[in-house]
């Protein structure tokens, strides 16, 4: 089954390529059908490659497999291969990214059906499916660039979807610049990967980091700038900023790369460089660090933005925050379990909002919607789920993969539990916010609208339910043993994290601290659940139009902390000044100046010498005098 | 042949060197300080002369032929200068009506 | 077939031929044909080429005996890149013109520059070598000076005395090199056995380093380049930026680095700071252009300043990476000038003010110019993303700061191309320009050659890095610092 591991990107690539020939002249279901069954094959295959190597672990073995496929670029000694690596890791991550993507790209039948560039669009997701299964599956960091890169070209298409509008334009290239500034800490991280193993396959790469001693100084510059990278893809502080933005792509765009896969290989790119970072304590301090300020600052904005999808944004970012907690405490299993469990609930949460922004005919404002309870009951039913999911209240998935991430950090450090705490906190505030603005109480769009309202076809709702239900048992899982489980996903990712836990301090808390923790968090989201309720449906109290006086504190986290501003005035504004500056005074005034003040010099020159040659006989006869003389003179001289 | 080396030589040779330097020098001021131009070419001769002189007493003094020989050379230049020269001064008289040197100031870029 | 000296006369034959042609129809198919014939006339070269160190289809005949001068040309791994990128971006060149109607004499001094170029990158007597080189810059110049646009007088001035300035300091050193010489000839192979005393190489580096540090350029000698390109008519710019400045690197690698090994070993660093500098300082220079031409003009000083960096780097990764990057260069920079040219000819403006939302009546046009300027920000599985990968990875081994700063180009670059794309294609289309129509015939041809290039060369570049791999084995080996 391992041979046919091209299949999986091929087939997402061909399904590309016909589309992306074929957009204007193919009819519109044929363009879907193509595009929905070339990622429907990826996924068929994935499941036979998940099966393959579930029963190697079954039977005992690590269940890790790589596929040559050819020699990408060799220079000397150096060889970089396209090949592919199936292991645990990636096993799963290629479900997530064919099965969710695969829903997605149905949903995106009905959704963009009456779209102009409809061919455009599946040629597009197809691509992303393309990089985002190479970024999986490559077998070494630079296969895994390739992926990295390619999504990023594929969101910047996605944004900029509808590039009429100059500001989604801008969107999709603020997200391409700053994923680029990360996607150089990745190169230099890879440069300074061969010069220390020589190699970029992690077979070798990784298997040699094990050997190497714990704070070990390359390792933390190579962590560092992987972390870098990281944070540019996944959201975080300081390059978070995009994401947000990122939300005027199509709905299913924010759903499957700004939400369910592409943000995600952050944290996948550094679960597969666990060892790496597991022996850098101090980059997994500022990973932990930085992890957890992400997920507060930017809970804290989702509580009062009003763009249905701003809203998700902010939440996403929030919840990578949790997973680079994870990642940063040690829980890598939590922090990949909590990748799986997001996917579910969070890609389920944005195509709910399609269905709302599709049912309200393109309204995006959550205080233009309410009471929409009864004509979407499906979507109402799954948002729900979904909701529930995120807030972290048991039994549903979001609680399971949370705790195990929040029960981690407060082993490490009680501080870091806090923080995650007050941040799911919000998450539980902010999300039944948008559950109860969206779904609840009367109807504050216009009659219009109002006579669109219609729950959505088959399309989107199937692919609604699906997720719902993942979302539901996702967590069983990896159910912890304080709960009697059998953490599955631990076990069958062991291979993958070994070595780390090999020199990672064990885990251990007991089972009464861990019901504790669980219980606090779980009634907390409650209790954020019920004052939301209290807010927003029984006293109605809808957030006010942009414009009247608000608290500063209000202010603040509805201007998103004026980050944008400050990057603004910090960066942007002082770079433009001096691309200015560079080029009307140092490059035409200074270096310009100089060489054509050479010129300038010769011509002057040239224009003073002339006087001489005055035109007047006489004139040339004394000279031509003074010419003799001075030569008897210097003969003279010279003896 | 001899009475005429004789002659030459009977006089010193510093009165020849002291004679043709005067000669050569009013030349030379002359070509300097007039503005005539058939003057100034008087003065060309003049020099010409001085140094034919010196050549001649040289070759005299050392009893060496090839000083007269260049006396010719320089005798047969200064006709063809003259002839060239005259030629270009009536061309300027035609078109200036001046022989002045001044009118000739338009021998430049 | 395999005869370098036809391949050199040829495009002196072909210019003799066009010179004379007055229907600019006729003259076009002519010089396409001609270029067509002369880019197939290469392919046994290639065929036949074995990818060692040696160098190949070697040839010399005296020319000037008194002085040892010999018209003494062959190729190695370093030299066919460049005879295979000239001859086969000439044809496009050509194509590229399509649009316009144009004499047979400016087709021939398209083919007479062919011949400087080609006996540039064959060259292996310095006196023939600084014949191509000078042979070069005429019919560019004219090129430029009669055919651009604007200031184009003065600007052609410039660019003609600045680069001459350049080449005379070599020419200097060239002869007195010839004197060093044991038999007293220009011999590429008794010039790089010379072993000079440290303070000559010095001088020697200098006087070789202005030349080509002019040509290519580098900063801070660029200043004539972004006039020059802006107001070049398109097909000069695409002969200057495409293929002109490469004579330049491979200068570089060629001559100057064999010869004063120990100069480069005292002033290489400041060289590769220079480089470094320039492509950052071209970058944030090219984020407020306004005119699409001089923005890619700039673009272009920062990309060719990472290239001579890795060459200055001088080790495998970095002069392979040059190498591949030279013929990368070449391709994108000629699609991006055409795709402007091609927006100029429909819209009579290149200013960004002006543009805007082209991708509504040119989707295909859009396609096209995405995939180039992914190849120029050096997206992987575009050509641009092996170049700059090797080049910064032979840049590391040199210096780790300064494969930070080169790197930076990753980001920058993508800032100022994603700028130009976002001003020319997206948003909504301007009202005079409503009835542009999208590109078909010669337009359509050329850009999906580029772009199969793009990203042909990006998923397979190993051919093209194996051609080069001996020599840039041996040529290390022999000189080291």
């Amino acid at each position: 089954m391992i041979e046919l591991v091209w299949l999986v990107p091929l087939s997402a690539l061909v399904g590309f390529i016909i589309n992306g020939l074929g957009r204007n002249l193919l009819p519109k279901p044929v363009i879907g059908i193509i595009g929905s069954g070339a990622i429907l094959v990826s996924f068929v295959i994935s499941c036979a490659l998940f099966g393959e190597v579930n029963a190697a672990r079954q039977a005992g073995e690590t269940g890790v497999f790589t596929y040559h496929l050819f020699d990408w670029i060799s220079v000397g000694s150096l060889n970089f291969s396209l090949s592919f690596l199936v292991d645990p890791l990636s096993a799963i991550m290629l479900l997530i990214v064919t099965g969710i993507g695969f829903l997605i790209h149905l949903y995106s039948i009905s959704y963009m059906a009456h779209d102009a560039g409809f061919g455009k669009f599946f040629a597009y997701l197809n691509l992303f499916v393309f990089f985002m299964l190479l970024l999986v599956l490559g077998s070494n960091y630079l296969v895994m660039f390739i992926g990295w890169e390619g999504v990023g070209l594929c969101s910047y298409l996605l944004i900029g979807f509808w590039y009429k509008n100059s500001s989604y334009a801008s969107a999709a290239k603020k997200a391409f610049v700053m994923n680029r500034i990360g996607d150089l800490g990745f190169l230099i991280a890879v440069f300074f990967i061969i010069a220390t193993f020589g190699s970029l396959e992690f077979s070798t790469v990784l298997g040699q980091a094990a050997q190497m001693s714990s704070g070990d100084s390359t390792l933390l510059v190579i962590t560092l700038l992987l972390f870098i990278a990281a944070t540019g893809k996944s959201a975080q502080i300081p390059l978070f900023t995009w994401l947000p933005d990122a939300m005027a792509g199509p709905t299913p765009v924010s759903a499957l790369i700004h939400a369910a896969t592409m943000v995600t290989a952050g944290i996948y790119m550094i679960a597969r460089s666990n060892i790496m970072f597991t022996l850098s304590p101090v980059t997994m301090q500022i990973i932990a660090v930085i992890g957890v300020c992400t997920a507060l600052l930017a809970a804290l904005i989702a509580i009062t933005q009003n763009d249905i999808k701003k809203v998700l944004a902010y939440s996403t970012v929030s919840q990578l925050g949790y997973m680079f907690l994870g990642l940063g405490v040690g829980a890598f299993t939590g922090a990949f379990f909590h990748v799986l469990t997001h996917a579910f609930f969070k890609a389920l949460l944005f195509l709910g909002a399609g269905s709302v922004i599709h049912a309200m005919s393109n309204e995006q404002d959550m205080r233009r919607m309410g009471g929409l309870k009864k004509s979407l009951p499906i979507t109402y039913a799954t948002m729900l789920i979904g909701t529930i999911a995120i807030a972290g209240i048991p039994p549903l998935s979001g609680f399971f993969s949370k705790d195990e991430i929040l029960a981690y950090a407060f082993v490490h450090n009680p501080i870091f539990w806090g923080v995650g705490f007050l941040a799911a906190l919000c998450t539980a505030f902010y999300m039944f916010r948008l559950l109860y603005l969206t779904f609840f109480g009367k109807f504050r769009g216009t009659e219009e609208q109002r006579h669109h309202l219609h729950e959505s076809p088959w399309q989107m709702t199937v692919p609604l339910v699906i997720l719902a239900l993942l979302a539901v048992v996702g967590g069983f899982l990896n159910v912890p043993e304080a709960l009697h489980g059998s953490h599955w996903l631990a076990n069958f990712l062991t291979p993958v994290f070994a070595d780390s836990q090999a020199v990672a301090q064990p885990f251990h808390l007991d089972h009464t601290t861990e019901y504790i923790l669980m219980g606090i968090s779980s009634l907390a989201a409650l209790i954020m659940a019920f004052v939301a309720y209290s807010k927003y449906v029984k006293r109605a109290d809808i957030p006010q139009e942009d414009g009247q006086q608000q608290s500063p504190l209000y202010n603040l986290s509805y201007r998103k902390f004026y980050i944008d501003e400050i990057y603004d005035a910090l960066i942007v504004r002082p770079l433009y000044a001096l691309s200015k500056f560079f080029y009307k005074v140092v490059d035409r005034e200074a270096i310009d100046g100089l060489v054509n003040g050479l010129g300038n010099f010769f011509i002057v020159s040239g224009r003073g010498i002339r006087q001489l040659q005055s035109g007047h006989v006489g004139f040339y006869i004394f000279m031509m005098v003074i010419g003799v003389i001075a030569i008897m003179l210097y003969g003279l001289l010279n003896l | 042949m001899d009475s005429v080396i004789q002659h030459i030589q009977g006089i010193p040779l510093n009165h020849y060197l002291i004679f043709c330097s005067v000669i050569f020098s009013i030349g030379v001021i002359g070509v300097l300080i007039r503005r005539n131009v058939i003057i100034i070419m008087m003065c060309v001769e003049l020099m010409l002369n001085s140094v034919n002189l010196l050549l001649a007493a040289f070759s005299a003094y050392r009893g060496d032929a090839s000083g007269q020989v260049f006396v010719f050379f320089v005798m047969a230049l200064a006709a063809a200068e003259v002839a060239v020269g005259l030629a270009i001064v009536i061309m300027v008289y035609r078109n200036t009506k001046s022989v002045d040197i001044e009118s000739l100031s338009k021998l430049r870029w | 077939m395999d005869n370098l000296f036809i391949l050199l006369i040829l495009p002196i034959i072909s210019a003799l031929v066009l010179a004379f042609m007055k229907s600019t129809t006729i003259s076009k198919w002519a010089a396409l044909g001609l270029s067509l014939t002369q880019f197939l006339l290469t392919i046994p070269f290639l065929c036949q080429f074995v990818p060692e160190g040696a160098i190949q289809f070697e040839q010399s005949f005296p020319w000037i005996k008194s002085l040892g001068i010999h018209f003494h040309i062959g190729i190695d791994g370093i030299s066919l890149p460049l005879v295979l990128l000239t001859n086969g971006l000439i044809p496009l060149i050509v194509l590229s013109t399509f649009g316009r109607s144009l004499k047979g004499n400016f087709y021939a001094l398209v083919a007479f520059m062919q011949a400087g170029l080609l006996l540039v990158f064959t060259a292996l007597d310095a006196f023939t070598f600084y014949v191509g080189w000078e042979i070069a810059l005429i019919p560019i110049y004219f090129i430029c000076a009669l055919w651009g646009d604007g200031d184009r007088i003065r600007v052609n001035l410039k660019f003609f005395v600045y680069t001459f300035l350049g080449s005379i300091f070599m020419l200097v050193a060239i002869i007195y090199l010839y004197h060093q010489t044991p038999n007293n000839d220009f011999e590429w192979t008794s010039f790089t056995g010379l072993a000079l005393a440290d303070p000559t190489q010095r001088w020697i580096f200098w006087a070789f380093f202005l030349a080509f540090a002019i040509k290519i350029p580098i900063f801070p000698f660029h200043t004539w380049q972004p006039d020059t390109y802006t107001h070049a008519p398109a097909a000069g710019t695409m002969l200057l930026a495409g293929i002109m400045l490469k004579m330049g690197v491979y200068g570089l690698i060629r001559w100057l680095i064999p010869i004063a090994p120990l100069g480069v070993a005292a002033y290489g660093q400041l060289a590769l700071i220079l480089c470094v500098i320039g492509i950052v300082y071209a970058s944030i220079i090219a984020f407020k252009q306004r005119d699409a031409k001089r923005l890619i003009a700039y673009s272009s000083i920062a990309h060719v300043g990472l290239i001579s960096a890795g060459v200055f780097a001088w080790n495998q990764e970095g002069l392979q990476g040059a190498m591949m990057q030279m013929v990368n260069h070449g391709i994108s920079v000629i699609g991006l000038f055409f795709v402007i040219d091609i927006i100029e000819r429909k819209t009579q403006t290149r200013s960004l003010r002006d543009l805007g939302g082209l991708a509504n009546n040119m989707p295909k046009l859009a396609v096209f110019f995405l995939i180039i300027i992914m190849g120029a920000v050096g997206l992987p599985l575009t050509n641009g993303f092996v170049g700059e990968f090797l080049l910064l990875k032979g840049i590391f081994d040199y210096g780790v700061w300064f494969a930070v700063f080169g790197g930076l180009t990753l980001i920058l670059g993508a800032v100022y191309m994603l700028r130009l794309y976002q001003r020319t294609m997206l948003g909504e289309l301007a009202e005079q320009q409503a009835g542009v129509v999208d590109i078909k015939g010669h337009e359509l041809v050329l850009l999906t050659i580029i772009s199969i290039l793009i990203v042909y060369l990006g998923i397979f570049p190993n051919g093209l890095l194996q051609l080069s791999e001996a020599s840039v084995l041996q040529i290390l080996q022999e000189v080291k610092f």
